[in-house]
């Protein structure tokens, strides 16, 4: 070999390591940028699965609950006046602390305490006249002191919490009467304008209900729309030109389809606004070009070796559709359409148009109830100013996540599980 | 005895014309076999017979094509009938995804040929005998058509052919994917074949025409160039055109 050949070879070589250096840079430089954003994510948003609990005693006292009857029913219990037991719970903290700074301790639970309090009895009717333990939900505020993302040494006129407070809650966590446990309420409650109150059940539910009717709506229609285009219609100008259009409309800014869900659904066919009948059907507006362009491409995939062979089999054009090819692209459609609600699971500004932005603090049952959705409920949290909402927004992204991730599997394993191969 | 009579036939791809003015006549129990180089419309000509140029939306079919005197060229054909009288199997073997069973049943399942499960048991099993495939695959008749070997999916696109008995069989270069062992297989199942159903089929191996055909035409640029007797034809041809692609001067 001359020099020159063995040059050129070298070359050749060298190119090649370079592009797959390149190549491992550019995955390197992806991947740093995914594990910074979930670093970002998590670090911020783990601590909203714990919550924050005040433990002190309450004293079921009957004269302050002003229960007369000698054996109180479950109604004596229900309508009994709750409001003094729930004070005294709090203030006996600090027996000291004269009347009119009470609302320094009682600022350190959530404004639900006196509900606790009573919720606690109707479980344990037994407890009347007794004095007994119990956990209250902290404020926000000292839930952040506790879980320490909350500067204890600003100055006391720009804190939240004030030195009082503060020495309260010190004296209680020596004690041990300020515990952290898994925060239930996050994945049980709606929305609440208080942080330590307000969960993700709402708007996870509005989110459910949102993609079903989504894909009730979207599924059927995009699929006849696949085939009757990939099967049976006439290949011409208006066909192509209906192809186009197709493909146009999935590039569309989604929140052109809100305009349209807000203009044609809620202001002609005057549909129940901020529920999430309208959100998934707007959404499914979204979807709709999705599923059609990969339920095509999944039916284009279908061999023509198979349709000759059920037309040479006298099978009609329907029956080759409907037994042959409409089978064989299922996984490759069906993946395409849970790709295509992942997408949708993710929208927010069509939502935000069609009003399911509203502060909603009732779980919705049915999909005609007013709901907010996941993202729109990252959106609404991360416009609050409490410090409490800081992580819940976190919190509430990495519920998102979980959920993309779920759907994006499912749709990978039904493609490789179920998808034929052709030799 | 004439099985298909064509006359004049000529096909149009676009404004490409493919055949020009083919007339053959196919006798009843017999096989014939059409040969000529790659592109000279012998496949055309072929799936003429079956209607499956349908499928091809600028493809246009004009002149007679007769079948015991039905005309088959003809709009107010019912393909579906057609086709149940006219099998075919392909270059490649294409078996359905689906167990050798549903494939050889899918025929009289559509047909309604079969009235009970027996009946469906029986036919699979005769088709499947027919084809000499049955012992290989009666004790796996629930296994996958596409986990056979090439040969055998072949002989299950015959068995499949033949489950709802047609007249004629349309084969279009059925072995030109198979090794030799089982094309043999697959000539031996034709000569079987041709005692109940008239076999039309196209290849590329002339001495596969030679061995298992009884009557020849002989296709160039989308002429039948010459037609008569395999014998004839393989061994004193008329046309020079005809002599020099059996000689392999061309082609």
């Amino acid at each position: 070999m001359n020099s020159f050949k063995k040059n050129l070879l070298k070359k050749r070589y060298n190119a090649e390591r370079r592009f797959q250096w390149y190549g491992k840079i550019a995955i390197g430089l992806a991947l740093s940028f995914l594990a910074v954003f979930m670093f970002q994510i998590f670090s911020k948003g783990y601590s909203a699965f714990q919550k924050t609990w005040i433990v002190t005693e309450v004293h079921y006292d009957k004269e302050l609950l002003l229960i007369d009857a000698e054996s109180p029913s479950k109604d004596d219990l229900e309508n009994a006046d709750y409001y003094d037991v729930a004070y005294k719970a709090m203030t006996s903290l600090d027996p000291g602390l004269p009347e009119e700074e009470d609302r320094q301790l009682i600022q350190m639970v959530s404004y639900k305490y006196e509900a606790e309090v009573k919720d606690l009895l109707l479980k344990n009717p037994d407890y009347l006249g007794k004095i007994v333990p119990i956990k209250l939900t902290a404020s926000d505020d000292v839930d952040q002191v506790h879980k320490g993302n909350y500067p204890r040494d600003i100055p006391e006129e720009n804190r939240r919490v004030n030195d009082y407070q503060l020495q309260i809650y010190d004296m209680l966590n020596e004690r041990g009467d300020i515990l952290l446990e898994f925060n239930i309420s996050f994945f049980t409650s709606p929305d609440s304008r208080e942080a330590e109150l307000a969960g993700i059940a709402s708007s996870f539910m509005g989110t459910v209900f949102s993609i079903l009717v989504c894909l009730a709506f979207s599924f059927p229609v995009a699929v006849l729309a696949a085939i009757y285009l990939e099967e049976f219609a006439p290949k011409n100008k208006f066909t192509d030109f209906i192809e186009v259009n197709i493909n146009n409309l999935a590039a569309v800014p989604s929140i052109v389809f809100g305009l349209l869900g807000l203009g044609v659904l809620l202001a002609v066919f005057n549909l129940p606004r901020s529920t999430p009948l309208v959100g998934g059907i707007t959404l499914s507006l979204m979807t709709l070009p999705t599923i059609i362009i990969a339920a095509r491409a999944s039916l284009k995939a279908v061999p023509p070796s198979i349709r000759e062979a059920a037309l040479a089999m006298g099978a009609s054009n329907m029956q080759t559709t409907m037994h042959h090819t409409v089978p064989l692209s299922m996984p490759g459609t069906l993946s395409g359409t849970i790709i295509g609600l992942a997408q949708a699971l993710g929208e927010t500004a069509p939502l935000i148009l069609i009003g399911m932005v509203a502060f909603v603090n009732t779980i919705p049952g049915t999909p005609v109830d007013p709901a907010a959705s996941l993202p729109v409920q990252i959106y609404i949290w991360s416009e609050s100013a409490e410090r409490g909402f800081v992580e819940k927004v976190s919190a509430c992204i990495m519920v998102l996540l979980a959920f993309l991730i779920l759907m994006n599997l499912t749709a990978q394993i039904v493609r490789h599980k179920f998808e034929k191969k052709w030799s | 005895m004439s099985k298909i009579k064509a006359e004049n036939v000529n096909v149009y791809y676009g404004s490409k014309q493919a055949l020009f003015d083919v007339s053959i006549d196919i006798a009843e129990k017999e096989v014939t076999a059409l040969i000529g180089p790659s592109g000279c419309g012998k496949s055309t000509f072929l799936r003429c017979l079956n209607r499956m140029n349908d499928v091809i939306e600028i493809c246009r079919v004009e002149g007679s094509i007769k079948m015991d005197n039905l005309e088959l060229n003809s709009r107010k054909l019912d393909v579906v009938r057609l086709r149940e009288n006219v099998g075919m199997v392909f270059q490649k073997p294409n078996p359905f995804p689906k167990t050798i069973y549903e494939n050889v049943a899918y025929g009289p399942t559509i047909h309604g040929i079969a009235q009970s499960k027996e009946e469906m048991d029986q036919i699979v099993e005769t088709s499947l005998k027919k084809a000499a495939l049955w012992n290989e695959v009666k004790d796996r008749l629930d296994e996958i058509g596409t986990g056979l070997s090439g040969g055998q999916q072949q002989r299950l696109c015959i068995a499949r052919a033949i489950s709802v008995s047609p007249e004629v069989i349309l084969m279009d270069e059925p072995c030109s994917a198979l090794d030799p062992i089982a094309t043999a297989q697959i000539e031996e199942l034709i000569d079987d074949l041709k005692k109940e159903v008239t076999i039309v089929i196209v290849t590329h191996s002339m001495s596969q025409a030679a061995r298992v055909s009884q009557k020849t035409g002989f296709f160039h640029l989308g002429k039948l160039i010459e037609f008569g007797p395999t014998d004839k034809i393989f061994k004193n041809p008329d046309n020079q055109q005809t002599q020099d692609y059996i000689t392999g001067r061309f082609g």
